[in-house]
Parts: structure tokens; C-alpha cells; sequence
């Protein structure tokens, strides 16, 4: 298996603070508007459903389906981008780790694992759930 | 209500360059103005309005960008729209330009569009990757290092896996385009391709492959849209928009459906003002990114239902002379052009082209007088801009 690239630093924003901590302590969070119920992703003060900032962290069981996948190879490295599915309602961007990109597949269930980036902040992505 | 003879396009203009190693950015603007200008009849001192994307001055646009090119083009305006919109720019600007000149803050618009991206060996990786992270979304997807045609890829995989598409049928796509563009000079890739020449080629995302992906080219295209006393005075083919829709697509929250585009909504609209239906249209541009890209939007468009966009392409039923919906008869972006990473103003042109009878005698659908002209800008796996044309002849 060829090597897999460093994920970039996240840049933290007073509004995502709450996440990166979390993260770095293994923790998937997400945001969820009060005034619908709905979890969304990626996290803001403000809901996109209502425009109210009536939202609030909830934690998510980590759990998931892929809804898409894509492999690139190339020039050495290899990364898997999903589109995961969470219980808790949205569909999250992120990437497959520790894992025979080969043998993903739409629909497979997934749990977080938390990776290193460059400058060592956590960042979630996600493994097959055995 | 129908845009229909609020005004005309009567200039149109392709750069045929498609390695402009030599010529300036803000110098393939004015090129093309010329062009279009040209083509119309009309001089840079007849332009009144003036409309164009972020690719006007490299990655500083839209910002003052379009200040420096005005001065360059010399223009005397007296109505500058810059609605940026990637690709899909110059399909809005057609019914901005429209409102505009009812609106009588013009009679004279241009609009330009151009790039090059072989000359300065940009990668859309790079710049994509080269991103600030400024917008709220990034730090939540730059970490990941995706690339363009992951974002495209797992709009393939997911219409795969939902409704059984095959590689050999997002084949035909490239197939179709490539023996369009066999009659274009200008076109980069204008051998004729097999489906399995396509299948066989090596995967860049899965699961597209290289002849999945469009080209990448330099140049770039203008048109010139005027009020109908303006078109009056010339003597030029009368081809008027009827109908338009626009939208920005995005994630919503992570509530999305990832194989429907903003073309559902720009389609119905743009159908819904110009009075036609899909079964109308004689000749379509549609953009073509990715194979892919084609497939979504033209079922997303309503030229056949959700899912069957893997039967409606097969078997040259994009080709003209050959199927019953004739698509991207110049050769598309995935042989022909695609400048600046931008496909709009090129779909334009060639549908332009169709409507006059100018298309290449081997691609020209007889008597074509109704089209409609689609396109995305950014990516259709994630938030873009999408714009729908329909253009009659009168």
C-alpha cells in the first residue's frame, strides 16, 4: 500500500474551536439546530435551516455509511474521499484510513478514527466497522 | 414571462488558439471582444455594458480585476455586471444581459470570457488545494487532500451503485464527443474514440478514467447581446434567449442528494419561462467536465428520467446525425475546449453556431431553431453555480 498524504491543518475559527477539541480528544461533534431537531455539518453558531442561533453541540456515536467513495493513486500516495452518512442524519465529507481502499464500497459501515494532521490537530476520518 | 425578443445575440466569437503560451491574459479578453465585435458589426465604442467572470485578471477577480480590463478594452460603460459564477458565469450573463438591456441600462453588452491554464502549467489540484481556508466549510474538507475528480468521481460511483450505470455507458459520452470533434480544426483531441478506448484508458479517480475528463486548453470566447433596435440595424441572424434559471447548489447542511445538480431547478425554470419542453429542444450544450457531468444534467434537465441517463447516452444518441438529442457539436470540453477550466462560454458559442446554420456541415442539426444551453461551475459533487439557457431563432 502506497503511502498516504498528511492531512492539511484546519484552520480554527472561534465558531469550530469546540470541534478541534473535541477531535483531539476523539470526539466527533456536531451542531444541531433546536427550532428543527436536525444535526447539520460542517458546525456554525447559526442554523442553515432557520437562520436562528438557537443550536447547540450534541456528540455523534461515531458511526456511519458510506454514501460515496472515490480512489486517486498517484505519484506514490493514495487517498480515499467518502461521503459518510451519519445515524444522527447528515451526509459528512471526509476520508478513509487504515484500510484497503481496494475493497470500499458504497454502503459498508464505517466508525470515526481520528488522524493526525500536520501540525498534529486531529482531524476525523473513517475505517470499515468490523 | 418569456425573455423572447427583449433582445438578440447577434455577436459570437471562438478563439482558436488553444495553446496561448504567447498572448497575455488581458489580451485574449480583447481578442475575443474583437471577435464578437466583429461579428456583429459593431465596434469597441458601441459597447455600453459589460459582463464577465472571475477570469478577467487571474485569481485577484472578480474583486478590481474587471477595472484593469475595461481600461484595457477602453470601454465606456455605462453598466458593468462581474457576477462570478465559475464556468457557468457566462450562461447567467446571457439573462443578466437581457435584464440589463430591458432594464435600459444598456444596449450593447459584451461579454468575454478566456484563460490559460496549459500556458501557465496551472493543475486544478494545486489550485484547489492552494485554497485559503477562508470559507467556513474548508477546514472541514481541505485536511482530506481531494482532489477535482474525486468530487466528480463519487457522483459516478453513487450513480452506479443507485442505478447500475456502467463505465461503458459514461463511455459513450467521450465517444459522442470525439467524432464531433473529428470536423473541428481547432479541436485538442479530434481522433475518434471507442467506448472501449475509454474503459481501458487508466483510472485518475475512481471511477473515472482519463477519457473521462475533459481537456485543458487556453482561449476563450465572447458574445455580444443588443437591444432589438440595435439587432434591427444589423444584418445578423436574429437568435434571442426565451428562457433562463439560475441557482447555487450546495451541501445544506449535509441533507443533499448528490446526483441531483442545481440543474434541477434551473432546467424547470428556464423550461417553464421559455413555454418548451425537453422533447422540443433540437440541439443541446450541455457542460462537460466529466463524463459524468453530461449524464447528471441531462436527466437532472429532464431529457430523460432520473436514472435512465446510462441507456438515454448509449448507442450515439448524443450524436449528431446519429441520435435523437445532438450534443456538443463542437467537440465539447472533452475534445475540443475547455478554456481556463471554464465551459459556458464555448456551450454558448456552439449552440449559437447551431442556431444560425454554421456548425460544421457534418455536425449541423437541419433547420435547428431551438436549443438550450446548460452548464455547472465548481463542483457537481459538492456547491456550484448552474445556469440553463433556451435560445430560439426568429
Amino acid at each position: 500500500m502506497s503511502e498516504q498524504k498528511l492531512p492539511t491543518s484546519p484552520v480554527r475559527t472561534p465558531e469550530t474551536d469546540m470541534f478541534w477539541d473535541a477531535a483531539n480528544e476523539k470526539r466527533l461533534l456536531l451542531k444541531r439546530c433546536n427550532g428543527t431537531g436536525k444535526a447539520f455539518h460542517p458546525p456554525r453558531t447559526i442554523s442553515p435551516f432557520t437562520g436562528s442561533a438557537d443550536t447547540e453541540w450534541v456528540e455523534a456515536s461515531g458511526k456511519g455509511t458510506i454514501y460515496s467513495l472515490s480512489v486517486t493513486k498517484r505519484k506514490g500516495t493514495e487517498h480515499a474521499i467518502v461521503y459518510v452518512e451519519l445515524p444522527e442524519g447528515p451526509i459528512i465529507l471526509s476520508a478513509l484510513t487504515d484500510c484497503d481502499f481496494d475493497a470500499a464500497a458504497i454502503g459498508q459501515s464505517v466508525k470515526v478514527a481520528f488522524v493526525p494532521s500536520e501540525n498534529g490537530q486531529l482531524v476525523p476520518m473513517f475505517t470499515p466497522d468490523a | 414571462m418569456s425573455l423572447k425578443n427583449k433582445a438578440y445575440i447577434v455577436g459570437a466569437y471562438e478563439h482558436p488558439t488553444r495553446d496561448a503560451t504567447d498572448i497575455p491574459l488581458a489580451q485574449l479578453h480583447a481578442e475575443v471582444a474583437a471577435g464578437a465585435l466583429a461579428d456583429a458589426g459593431l465596434t469597441i465604442a458601441d459597447v455600453d455594458g459589460y459582463f464577465c467572470g472571475g477570469d478577467v485578471a487571474g485569481w485577484e477577480a472578480p474583486g478590481v480585476g474587471p477595472f484593469s480590463i475595461v481600461e484595457y478594452l477602453g470601454l465606456n460603460l455605462r453598466h458593468l455586471d462581474t457576477t462570478e459564477s465559475w464556468g457557468s458565469a457566462y450562461i447567467n450573463h446571457v439573462a443578466h444581459a437581457v435584464q440589463a438591456i430591458e432594464a435600459g441600462k444598456c444596449r450593447v453588452a459584451l461579454i468575454t470570457q478566456a484563460g490559460r491554464p496549459r500556458a501557465e502549467r496551472s493543475s486544478p489540484e494545486e489550485d484547489h488545494q492552494g485554497q485559503k481556508q477562508s470559507g467556513f466549510e474548508t477546514p472541514f474538507e481541505l485536511p482530506y487532500n481531494m482532489v477535482v475528480t474525486n468530487m466528480y468521481g463519487m457522483v459516478a460511483a453513487r450513480h452506479m451503485y443507485e442505478h447500475g450505470t456502467t463505465p461503458e455507458q459514461l463511455a459513450w459520452i467521450k465517444v459522442a464527443a470525439s467524432h464531433h470533434a473529428q470536423h473541428n480544426p481547432n479541436a485538442v483531441l479530434p481522433k475518434v474514440v471507442t467506448v472501449e478506448d475509454v474503459v481501458n484508458s487508466p483510472i485518475v479517480s475512481t471511477p473515472l478514467r482519463r477519457l473521462d475528463c475533459c481537456i485543458i486548453s487556453d482561449g476563450g470566447g465572447a458574445m455580444v447581446i443588443v437591444h432589438p433596435d440595435v439587432a434591427k440595424s444589423l444584418n445578423r441572424p436574429m437568435i434571442t434567449p426565451t428562457g433562463a434559471g439560475y441557482t447555487v447548489k450546495h451541501l445544506n447542511g449535509g441533507y443533499f442528494d448528490i446526483l441531483a445538480s442545481g440543474g434541477v431547478k434551473t432546467g424547470a425554470e428556464a423550461f417553464a419561462q421559455a413555454g418548451v419542453t425537453p422533447k422540443d429542444i433540437q440541439y443541446a450544450s450541455i457542460y462537460d467536465s466529466f463524463t459524468i457531468t453530461v449524464m447528471v444534467q441531462l436527466e437532472n434537465l429532464g431529457f430523460c428520467a432520473p436514472g435512465e441517463g446510462g441507456k438515454f447516452v448509449s448507442d450515439g444518441n448524443l450524436i449528431s446525425g446519429v441520435g435523437k438529442l445532438p450534443v456538443n457539436t463542437d467537440g465539447g470540453g472533452l475534445c475540443s475546449n475547455h478554456p481556463g477550466n471554464r465551459g459556458g462560454m464555448t456551450k454558448m458559442i456552439e449552440a449559437i453556431r447551431q442556431l444560425r446554420g454554421e456548425a460544421h456541415p457534418k455536425v449541423q442539426v437541419p433547420d435547428c431553431g431551438l436549443a438550450l444551453v446548460h452548464g455547472t461551475g465548481g463542483q457537481l459533487g459538492a456547491r456550484h453555480g448552474s445556469a440553463t439557457v433556451i435560445l430560439e431563432r426568429v
